[in-house]
C-alpha cells in the first residue's frame, strides 16, 4: 500500500472520476479526512496476505435458477413516476449532440 | 390508551386475536404517541396516518385472522426500504420525493402477516453513520435522553421503539446498524445471517454487508418478526435457499442455559471499553453462567484490522451503488443543466451530503487502476482471515458474546467532525458483517453513570439464529425486568 498521501489534485481528480465537483474549501477538508482514514486503512499491511483467496462476499450457497420468462410486473407510467422530466414515453435529458 | 404502547408485540398481537383491543385502537395509541412524542424524538420521515387508520378500520371490519401473525400490528419500516405508495428517501435528499410503485420483500411479507406501517423511520443518509446525525432531513435524539444519539444508521427505527411509536421496527445493519442503535436505545436488535432475508428493495450500501433484521421490545418479539420477513426469495440472487426455523416456537426449546458454551473474546473484553459497559455486560455474563452456560476464552486475532477491512469494502461497494443516483429516472436533478456530464455532477454534488461524498470518493479510490490491489483486494483477503478466526473460534463455543458498542449512547455532535473517530465506535459490530455471521443486541441493564441503556451482543455461527435467540431469551427473563419505553 502507498504511503503517499493524496493530495488535491488528486482529491479532486478523484471526485471527478466519481461525478462529484467539490469546492476548494471541500476538497481541502476531504483531503485532511481521507489521508487520515487511508493512513488509518495502511495497517492492513501488517497482515501478510499473499497466500490468501480473497472473500469477495460472505455467500457460499449456489444460486437458485428460476426460468428466464418476460414478466411485465410493471407500466411504462409507473416506471416513468419518478422521473425528474419525461416527454411521457421516455426520460429526458439534455442535448448531447 | 397510553398503556397499550406498553405492550410487547407478542402481547398485543394477543389482545388482538382475543378481540380485547381492535387494530383500530392500536394504531391510534401507536398515533397518538407518535404525535405526542416526535417533536422531540424525531425518529419518523413520514408518518402514516389516513393510510393505517384506513387500514386498520378495513381489516377490524373483517376480523382478527389466525392465520396472520402480525395481524393488525403497527409497525414501522427504516427508509431504506422501498415501501409502495408511502415516500422512501434512505434520509438522502437525492431520493426527496421519491415515492416506489413496489414494496421491498421484507416489507411485502410483513404486510402479508397483517403489519400496518406507520411511519418511516429517519437514518444516516444511505445508512452510513453511527448515529444518525447524517440524515440529510433532521437528527433523531435519544428518547432516553435527548441530549444523546440513538446510535445509527438504524437510529429512528430504535428510537420509535424506544419512545413507544409502534410494536416492532425494521432496520437494515451493514457495520452494526441494527445493533448499535438497539444498544443506545435499550431495544432488541437482530442481524440475521447474510442471505437470511431478502434485501430485494432495500436501497443498497454496502451490497456484500448489507442485512435487513427486526428491532423490538423483547426477543420474543424479535423472532416473530424474523419468522415472518426470513427466507428464500428468487428476487435476490444472495438471498438463502436455507431452511428456516421456527425461532418463536424454539424459544420453548430451552428452560436454561446449561450445555451451552460462550466464548468471550478478549479482544472485545479490554481497553477501550467504558467501566459502566463493561460492567453492566459483565454482570450479565455472570447471570448466564449462573443459568448454565460455560464462558470459554476465544482469540479473534485479526478484530484490530477489522474496521480497516470493513470501511475499505464498504465504501467499494458504496461507490459503485450510489452510481445509479445520475438525476435521470428518479432522484434529484439540477436546475437547467447545459449537457449530461453536468446534469449528472451537478445533481449528486448538490444532493449528497458530506459523508456519502467522502466514502464514494475513498471507494473511487480504492477501486481506481494501482490501488485496486493494495488496498480492495487486500481488504478482501484480510476478510477471509477474519472468517477463518470466527470459524475456529466457534470450534470451541457455540456462541460469542461481547459489548455491542464500547460505551452507552454518547452526546449529540461529540464526534461529527472527525469521521475516523465515529468509525471505531463499530469495532465490535462490524467484524460479523464482514463474515456474513448473525448477532444481535441484548439490553441488558442501564448503565451507573450515564443511566443510558447497555446492549450485550451475542454471536452465532452462520443460518444458527435459533441458539443465539434462545440464549437471549432466557437471559432476558432472569435479568432484572428493565424499562422498555419511554413514556
Amino acid at each position: 500500500m502507498s504511503d503517499e498521501k493524496l493530495n488535491l489534485e488528486e482529491v479532486a481528480r478523484v471526485a471527478r472520476l466519481a461525478r462529484l465537483d467539490l469546492s476548494e474549501e471541500k476538497t481541502e477538508l476531504f483531503a485532511g479526512q481521507l489521508n487520515n482514514i487511508l493512513t488509518y486503512m495502511d495497517k492492513l499491511n501488517e497482515i501478510d496476505t499473499s497466500e490468501v483467496e480473497p472473500m469477495f462476499s460472505p455467500v457460499e450457497h449456489t444460486t437458485r435458477l428460476r426460468k428466464d420468462e418476460v414478466k411485465k410486473e410493471h407500466t411504462r407510467d409507473e416506471v416513468l413516476s419518478n422521473a425528474p422530466d419525461t416527454d411521457g414515453k421516455y426520460f429526458v435529458v439534455p442535448r448531447i449532440v | 390508551m397510553s398503556s397499550l404502547i406498553k405492550k410487547s408485540l407478542t402481547e398485543i398481537h394477543a389482545m388482538l386475536m382475543a378481540k380485547e383491543v381492535t387494530a383500530t385502537e392500536a394504531v391510534k395509541a401507536c398515533l397518538e404517541q407518535i404525535t405526542k412524542s416526535e417533536p422531540e424524538t424525531k425518529a419518523l420521515l413520514t408518518i402514516c396516518n389516513d393510510a393505517a387508520l384506513k387500514q386498520a378500520e378495513e381489516m377490524d371490519a373483517q376480523g382478527p385472522d389466525e392465520s396472520k401473525p402480525l395481524w393488525g400490528v403497527p409497525v414501522v419500516i427504516k427508509d431504506a426500504l422501498a415501501t409502495n405508495g408511502i415516500p422512501t428517501t434512505a434520509g438522502s435528499k437525492i431520493l426527496e420525493g421519491f415515492t416506489p410503485f413496489y414494496d421491498s420483500t421484507a416489507v411485502a411479507k410483513l404486510k402479508e402477516a397483517g403489519a400496518i406501517i406507520v411511519g418511516k423511520a429517519n437514518m444516516d443518509e444511505f445508512a452510513m453513520g453511527s448515529t444518525t446525525e447524517n440524515s440529510a432531513y433532521q437528527t433523531t435524539t435519544n428518547p432516553w435522553d435527548s441530549s444523546r444519539v440513538p446510535g445509527g444508521s438504524s437510529g429512528g427505527s430504535g428510537a420509535t421503539i424506544a419512545a413507544g411509536q409502534c410494536y416492532a421496527a425494521l432496520g437494515t445493519d451493514t457495520g452494526g446498524s441494527i445493533r448499535l442503535p438497539a444498544s443506545f436505545c435499550g431495544c432488541v436488535g437482530v442481524k440475521p445471517t447474510y442471505g437470511r432475508v431478502s434485501r430485494y428493495g432495500m436501497i443498497a450500501y454496502g451490497s456484500s454487508l448489507d442485512q435487513i433484521g427486526p428491532m423490538t421490545r423483547t426477543v420474543e418479539d424479535a423472532a416473530r418478526v424474523l419468522n415472518v420477513i426470513g427466507g428464500h426469495d428468487q428476487r435476490d440472487s444472495t438471498s438463502a435457499d436455507q431452511p428456516m426455523d421456527d425461532f418463536v416456537a424454539a424459544l420453548e426449546e430451552r428452560k436454561d442455559l446449561s450445555g451451552l458454551t460462550i466464548g468471550l473474546p478478549e479482544e472485545y473484553w479490554g481497553e477501550g471499553l467504558s467501566e459502566e459497559v463493561n460492567e453492566a455486560c459483565r454482570a450479565a455474563i455472570a447471570k448466564a453462567e449462573e443459568l448454565g452456560a460455560k464462558t470459554v476464552p476465544v482469540k479473534l486475532s485479526m478484530t484490530e484490522y477489522a474496521i480497516a477491512t470493513y470501511y475499505i469494502i464498504a465504501m467499494a461497494e458504496a461507490s459503485s451503488n450510489l452510481s445509479r443516483f445520475d438525476g435521470v429516472r428518479y432522484g434529484h436533478r439540477t436546475e437547467d443543466p447545459k449537457e449530461l456530464a453536468e446534469l449528472y455532477t451537478k445533481s449528486r454534488t448538490e444532493a449528497f451530503g458530506d459523508e456519502v461524498q467522502r466514502r464514494i470518493i475513498i471507494g473511487t479510490y480504492v477501486l481506481s487502476a494501482g490501488y485496486y490491489d493494495a488496498y480492495y483486494r487486500k481488504a478482501a483477503q484480510i476478510r477471509r482471515l477474519l472468517r477463518e478466526n470466527f470459524n475456529k473460534a466457534f470450534e470451541s463455543c457455540d456462541l460469542i458474546a461481547s459489548p455491542a458498542c464500547p460505551t452507552t449512547a454518547f452526546p449529540v455532535g461529540e464526534l461529527t467532525s472527525d469521521p475516523l473517530q465515529m468509525y471505531l465506535q463499530d469495532i465490535f459490530t462490524i467484524s460479523l458483517n464482514l463474515v456474513g455471521m448473525p448477532g444481535m443486541s441484548l439490553p441488558v441493564a442501564f448503565g451507573k453513570e450515564t443511566k443510558m441503556p447497555v446492549g450485550l451482543q451475542f454471536m452465532a455461527p452462520a443460518f444458527d439464529e435459533k441458539t443465539m435467540l434462545q440464549a437471549a431469551h432466557i437471559l432476558e427473563k432472569n435479568l432484572p425486568e428493565l424499562p422498555k419505553v419511554k413514556l
